[in-house]
Parts: C-alpha cells; sequence; structure tokens
C-alpha cells in the first residue's frame, strides 16, 4: 500500500470539500443558534480554496489512484462551474432558511459532501469511481429533499427520489456489471480499447449501452426517465430545488459525457441514435407539459427537462462526427449547460424569496402585478425568464446559438429547425409569467401580496445571476473558448 | 470428505429452501433462512472463498434477515394472507432458472474463464488478504468514497428521524 504525494494533491480539493464538511458537522451541536451562520461562511471559505487549487490544475492530463481518478481540463471546467453553483446555493440558502426557519447546520454539510460526490463523478476515469460519486451526490440530495418535514410534500419529494433513485442507480450498475463482463475491467480506457478490439457488435454492449443510457437518464431528468422530476423539484425546499436543478445536472452531464465519449466513444454511431429519440422526446414532452402548469416551481421543473434536451442535441451530433466537428458539439454543450446554471439558479432564487404572510408564492397566479410592487424583482425576473426562452441579448440565446451551428455544421439540420420550433413553444411560457407580471393588476388586499424578501446575501446571489447572464450573453467568447478547451475528443 | 460436506450442506440448503416457503409461519420462515443462509456459507467455506462466507454471515444473516423480521413484526401479516396466487409467475421464474441453471452447467466446459487474478494465486496467499490488499492499493479512492456514502446514509437518517429540527422560539 502507497499513496504517493502526487495523488493525494491531485484530490486536494475533494479532500478541502470533505474536509470541510466533516468540520462542519461536527461544529454544529457545538455552535449557539445564533452563530450558525459561520457555517455557511466556513462553507464558502472552502470553495473558495478550491477555486484556487482547481484553477491550477486546468492543465495536464494526469491520473492518480491507480486510474481511478483523472485530472485533465474536462473535469476542472465542471469542478469550477459546481464551486460557483454551490457557492451560490449557499448564499441563497443563508436567506432561505432563516424565512423558512429551518435553521440546520447539517445542511452546509450536507452541500458539501453533495459536492464531493459531483467531483468524484467528473473526474472518474473508472466506472466504479463514477457511480461511487454519483451515490454520494444522490444520497446527500435525497436527505436535502426531505428536511421540510413538517410539510407532507417534502417528505414525499425526498421519498419519491429515494425510491426512484435507487432504482435508477440499479439500472446504472446492470449496465456496469455487463461492461465489466465485456472488457474485464471497470476502467473507462480499457473498456475503450475493448470495444475498438471487438467491434460494436456484441449484443451484450448494445444491452449495456441501453442500461446505462437509463441510468444515467435517470439523474439527467430526460423523457421518458423524468417521472419523478416534478413532484421532486416542487415539493423540495427551494434552495434545494436550485441545488438538485442546477449542480446535480451539471455533475451528471459531466459524469454522462465521460462515459459515453471516454469509455464507449467507439460505439457512438449507435448511441447517438439512441439519444436522437431521448432528445426529440424530452424537447417535445418537457415544453409542451410545461404550458399547462400552474406552479411556478413545476413550469421550471419541465423547463429543466427541456433544457436537458436542448444540450442533448449537442452530443447527438458530436456522436454522429468524428475530429473536430465532435469537439465542437460537446463544447456547446458545456457552454449550454454553464449558461443554464446561470439562469436557473437566478430564477429559483427569486422564486424562494417572494413570499406572501410567510408562506412561498408558489402559485403563477401570485406574480400578478409584481412589477408595480417591486420593480426590481420583477426586472430580474425578466431576465431571467427572457434568457430562459433564449431570446438575445441574454446568455440563453447564445448557449442555444452555438448548439443549433453545432447541429447545423454537424448536418443535422432538422434537428436544429425541431428545436426551434420548440424553443418558439417554450417563449409562451415563459413570457406568460412576464406578462402575468407587468400586465395584470395585483389581486386582494396589500398585506395578502406576495413580496421579495431582500437580504445581502440574495441580493449578492441575484447580482452574480444577472451578471452571469447578460454578460455571458453579451461576450461568450472567454466562456467559450474554455468550453472549445476542455470539451472531449471523439477518438 | 469434501463431497461429504457439500452433499450435506446441499441437502440442508435445498431442505430449509423449502421450509422458507412452506412453512405458514412467516417468523419460522425467517429462521428457516436463516439456517439456509449459514449453510450457504459454509458450501463457501469449502470452496475456500473464507472472505464470501465471512460476508455471507455478516450481511445477510446479520443484517438482511433482522430487516426481514422487522417487517414480519411490524406489519404482523397472518399467516393465510401470504399466498396470492403467486402460483403461475412463481412456476414460470422456476422454470426459466431451471434453464439457465442447465444450460450454465452444459456450457461451462467451453465458457472462458473471468479475468483478473487466477485462482490458484488466491488460494496461495489467501483470498482475504487479497482482497484486503486490493481495496487499501489499486481500490482505495473508491474505497473511501464508500465510506463517505455510509457516512451519509448514517447521518441522513438520524436527521429525518429527529424530532423538533423546526425551531419554534423565535
Amino acid at each position: 500500500m502507497s499513496i504517493s504525494l502526487q495523488d493525494l494533491l491531485a484530490i486536494l480539493p475533494e479532500l478541502i470539500v470533505i474536509g470541510a464538511a466533516c468540520l462542519v458537522l461536527a461544529l454544529d451541536p457545538i455552535l449557539e443558534t445564533a452563530k450558525k451562520d459561520l457555517l455557511a461562511w466556513l462553507t464558502l471559505g472552502a470553495l473558495a480554496m478550491c477555486i484556487g487549487v482547481t484553477s491550477s490544475q486546468m492543465t495536464g492530463h494526469t491520473y492518480a489512484f491507480s486510474n481511478m481518478v483523472i485530472l485533465d481540463a474536462y473535469a476542472a471546467f465542471w469542478k469550477l462551474l459546481l464551486y460557483l453553483v454551490t457557492g451560490l446555493t449557499v448564499l441563497l440558502s443563508l436567506a432561505y432558511l432563516k424565512a423558512e426557519r429551518l435553521r440546520i447546520g447539517e445542511y452546509y454539510g450536507f452541500i458539501l459532501l453533495a459536492l464531493a460526490g459531483m467531483m468524484v463523478m467528473v473526474s472518474g476515469a473508472d466506472l466504479l469511481t463514477i457511480y461511487l460519486g454519483t451515490e454520494l451526490m444522490s444520497l446527500s440530495l435525497y436527505v436535502m429533499a426531505g428536511l421540510k418535514r413538517t410539510e407532507a410534500r417534502s417528505l414525499e419529494a425526498s421519498a419519491k427520489y429515494f425510491v426512484l433513485g435507487a432504482f435508477s442507480s440499479g439500472i446504472l450498475l446492470y449496465g456496469i456489471s455487463l461492461l465489466y463482463g465485456l472488457a474485464g475491467s471497470t476502467s473507462l480506457s480499457v473498456i475503450a480499447e475493448a470495444i475498438t478490439m471487438q467491434g460494436t457488435s456484441n449484443p451484450i454492449l448494445s444491452l449495456a449501452l441501453v442500461l446505462l443510457a437509463v441510468g444515467f437518464g435517470f439523474k439527467l431528468a430526460v423523457v421518458p426517465f423524468h417521472m419523478w422530476t416534478p413532484d421532486v423539484y416542487q415539493g423540495s425546499p427551494t434552495s434545494v430545488t436550485a441545488f438538485m436543478a442546477v449542480a446535480s445536472k451539471a455533475a451528471s452531464f459531466g459524469a454522462f459525457l465521460r462515459v459515453f465519449v471516454e469509455g464507449l466513444g467507439a460505439a457512438s454511431a449507435d448511441w447517438s441514435v439512441l439519444f436522437t429519440i431521448i432528445c426529440l422526446a424530452t424537447l417535445a414532452l418537457g415544453n409542451l407539459v410545461a404550458i399547462v402548469q400552474t406552479s411556478i416551481k413545476r413550469m421550471l421543473a419541465y423547463s429543466s427537462i427541456a433544457h436537458a434536451g436542448y444540450a442533448l442535441i449537442g452530443v447527438v451530433v458530436a456522436g454522429g462526427h468524428r475530429g473536430d466537428g465532435a469537439g465542437g458539439g460537446f463544447a456547446s454543450v458545456l457552454l449550454y449547460i454553464a449558461i443554464y446554471s446561470f439562469m436557473t439558479l437566478g430564477a429559483f432564487a427569486l422564486i424562494g424569496m417572494l413570499r406572501k404572510e410567510g408562506q412561498e408564492s408558489e402559485n403563477i397566479e401570485d406574480y400578478a402585478g409584481l412589477a408595480k410592487r417591486e420593480p426590481l424583482a420583477a426586472f430580474f425576473m425578466l431576465v431571467f425568464l427572457v434568457s430562459l426562452a433564449g431570446i438575445p441579448p441574454t446568455a440563453g440565446f447564445i448557449g442555444k446559438f452555438y448548439i443549433f451551428m453545432a447541429a447545423v455544421n454537424g448536418g443535422m439540420t432538422w434537428l436544429a429547425v425541431v428545436a426551434v420550433v420548440f424553443a418558439a413553444i417554450s417563449a409562451f411560457y415563459y413570457l406568460r409569467i412576464v406578462m402575468v407580471m407587468y400586465m395584470r393588476e395585483p389581486e386582494g388586499t396589500v398585506a395578502s401580496q406576495s413580496r421579495l424578501e431582500t437580504s445581502p446575501a440574495l441580493s449578492f446571489v441575484l447580482a452574480c445571476a444577472l451578471a452571469g447572464v447578460v454578460l455571458l450573453g453579451l461576450f461568450p467568447n472567454g466562456l467559450w473558448s474554455l468550453a472549445t478547451h476542455a470539451a472531449p475528443l471523439l477518438k | 470428505m469434501n463431497h461429504i460436506f457439500f452433499f450435506y450442506f446441499a441437502a440442508v440448503i435445498a431442505g430449509t429452501s423449502v421450509l422458507v416457503v412452506a412453512l405458514r409461519n412467516p417468523v419460522y420462515s425467517a429462521l428457516a433462512l436463516l439456517i439456509m443462509f449459514f449453510h450457504v456459507a459454509g458450501l463457501y467455506v469449502t470452496l475456500h472463498a473464507e472472505f464470501l462466507a465471512a460476508v455471507q454471515i455478516v450481511v445477510y444473516a446479520g443484517a438482511i434477515l433482522v430487516l426481514y423480521l422487522f417487517v414480519v413484526m411490524l406489519l404482523s401479516i397472518r399467516s393465510e394472507e401470504r399466498y396470492h396466487n403467486q402460483l403461475p409467475v412463481a412456476g414460470l421464474l422456476g422454470v426459466t432458472l431451471c434453464t439457465e441453471v442447465l444450460l450454465l452447467l452444459i456450457q461451462s466446459r467451453t465458457a472462458p474463464s473471468a479475468p483478473g487474478r487466477s485462482v490458484e494465486a488466491a488460494a496461495e496467499t489467501g483470498n482475504t488478504e487479497m482482497i484486503g490488499e486490493a481495496l487499501y492499493s489499486t481500490y482505495l479512492f473508491p474505497f473511501e468514497v464508500a465510506s463517505l456514502i455510509l457516512l451519509v446514509a448514517m447521518i441522513g437518517a438520524i436527521i429525518l428521524a429527529k424530532k423538533d429540527i423546526i425551531e419554534t422560539t423565535e
């Protein structure tokens, strides 16, 4: 048994996050209730340290812990995005937990442990580490979904998420075990070699592909494996919903692309057909069902399903083309998820803090006349929704633009056209909320109308999300070059 | 000598398995299952898979069976409600499994052996040592991640079951 210093340095960010999580969990019972905010600041400090360490690991391509962990630009890209998103979630939670009177120190510990799982996922070079990372993330999220224990919906969300998540993990493991039987190893590079040698005609390989696609489909919440999403997103505390919708989706995409490109890249012709079908179903169902929702959290849940569909276009296009074109497709996926993170997080931050009589205003009706009561909040919501709809000059447009460009360059113009049609449909339900906010008169008495509960932390989160949406919309080149640099290559 | 042990374990496993489904009291069924688990572990010992034998007892007899008993006691199932016309399903599954076993027996001589270290190497150093060595060298990182998963599961269960999370005094 020997652990080299290089190995430990390679997982230094993970060690910092896990250490901070343990510290938070240990400090929680000692601290007085009034000083529990300290835990959040401790979490943020750990994240800041991680940003520094991971930034220095951006270049290179090294393995650690006998090829279990890989350090490359791809992993660093996702990790940096995850730190950013987690940091914003922690700040949002600072305000949200107070408003909900949920004062649980373990909350921040669980956020950090979930983050550790996500980091293991995106930097795993072995199906074993990727699977264990997924489980670590999911288990933490199951608990966080049920934290609002006085509300039946929150517990229902937790239970549903747990049962379906465990089920999907089982399917994922099935796929992994078949691949292990095929290649004799769980290492992605060995699996890739074995597939190149044996060819892709093996029916066991096809079965493993399908099972892995189903397993990851659950985590990515794509149709037809999306059933849990609306209930879980609606029932969970809103800060947790934001974390699930953004961070867990980003990490799942990171692990998903890693497995399918680096491990199963040789079979890309097979899986790109599979994902074309999933992608079309996701776009159609996500966008159409979102129209009829009356709860804004549910609507955003369906919207997040639809956005996973847009991102899948990039995967499909890249899967059909080797070489440089493939890189463009994957880079557009990375860019899309990064942009999606900012706008979705911003929208959820606003929803969590728009309250009437101490309760979250969750119905779209509650937003009537918001522009008159809270002009600034309504404006922020307007920007996030316009960006989600993909209207220029916001970042949402840039994300869709690069995805559609990749599709056209890859010779799949028809897919781009279909996606544009669905994007137009999606504008309907996003702009409906804008219309409710700006055109409708508020109902009821002044006291019963929803208002934004502001706090410095919340303002900072909203400002960051808005800056991300606007600045990335105007100057996308920096992020784009980062994404092309980080995107995986189909060999 | 080996054959005597094999036939003893095999006979008890088959006998207790029948008892698990045939006994009318669920608690007796669970106890028959317990005896079966122990004999399966014995079978592993005759195959020089000591680690597997220990795991079999710790996990199945120790954890899973206790879980069964808890469920049986919590639900207090009455014995006559146990069978909801499961015969067709059970028959179908049984026939499928039997065919599978037969196929495996026929093919076992031609099937390729599993990759990785050979059986002889395991017999030399003892398989428990080999598993430990692999866990603490090659698989050290996943092993530690798994320990974190257990930590999360433990704390999560405590949080979800604990009383008065929500602060009432403001």
